[in-house]
């Protein structure tokens, strides 16, 4: 967990995000694509707004609605924070999607921390 | 554009329930599946994707039941939204972002950002919305091809 190493910056992958976060992979079987873009929101109107496709989010909202509206706008994969596990039509939901879904037991904040960190080096 | 094997124009209609959270968005990602499924453009397909999303969401929340209609000619696609529903008092209003009339329970669900309209416009080339109180509300979506 932490920050990639200098000589390893590049763009982060799925598989860079779980091992950051130390998330467990609730649905994803390949966590080889590239993360174009982070955005930590929870009303998904402003989602749908200011996202652009291969996006991750990163959110604590908790509902089917969090997968349709990941699907809609293109996005790469949603990480729930503060530990969230979502019930089984979620998952369900989110693996007929073919969308990578991800939990993490940090908060949002530290989260989107540690992400900012290793996607522009600072 | 190239829509395939000698296709003219393309309907689909979907009916939307009201308060039928679990299965809302079905419509449109089943729209999104058969724009991608034609070929049509990606950044085309996700700008009909979101409008009619935010389209089917307002339907769910405050309609009572709403048809989607949706149209893909070599031009452009059109999305047409009828609700039968409490329709909108003042649609000037109700086009300013941030502005909102959604429950606590719909808050809790993520939306009643006040960006549903103003989303659906800003991806639409042409957007047209009329409302009748105590009837419902008609939207129409075009997105066309290209542009």
């Amino acid at each position: 967990m932490g920050m990639l190493p200098r000589t390893q910056r590049r763009a982060l992958t799925l598989a860079d995000v779980r091992e950051i976060l130390s998330a467990e992979v609730l649905v994803g079987s390949d966590l080889s694509g590239p993360v174009a873009s982070i955005e930590a929101a929870d009303l998904m109107s402003d989602v749908l707004a200011l996202s652009k496709p291969g996006m991750l989010l990163l959110t604590g909202l908790l509902n089917p609605q969090v997968i349709r509206t990941a699907v809609i706008a293109d996005l790469c994969g949603v990480v729930l924070v503060r530990g969230k596990k979502p019930a089984p039509d979620i998952l369900g939901l989110a693996r007929e999607s073919n969308l990578a879904l991800l939990s993490t037991s940090l908060s949002m904040f530290e989260a989107a921390g540690l992400l900012y960190c290793a996607m522009t080096g600072k | 554009m190239d829509l395939g094997m000698s296709l003219q124009e393309l309907v689909r209609v979907h009916e939307v329930l009201a308060r039928d959270f679990a299965n809302a968005g079905r419509a449109s990602t089943s729209i999104k599946e058969t724009l991608k499924h034609l070929g049509v453009n990606p950044v085309t397909v996700r700008r009909v994707a979101i409008a009619s999303y935010e389209a089917e969401m307002n339907i769910v929340m405050y309609a009572n039941r709403g048809v989607m209609t949706l149209k893909v000619s070599p031009d452009s696609i059109t999305l047409e939204v009828q609700d039968e529903g409490p329709g909108i008092p003042n649609i000037p209003l109700a086009m300013q972002e941030g502005y909102s009339t959604a429950t606590p329970e719909m808050r809790e669900m993520g939306f009643g950002a006040g960006m549903g309209l103003p989303n659906i416009q800003r991806n639409a080339d042409v957007f047209e919305i009329t409302s009748e109180v105590g009837r419902g509300t008609r939207l129409f979506i075009q997105v066309n091809h290209g542009s």
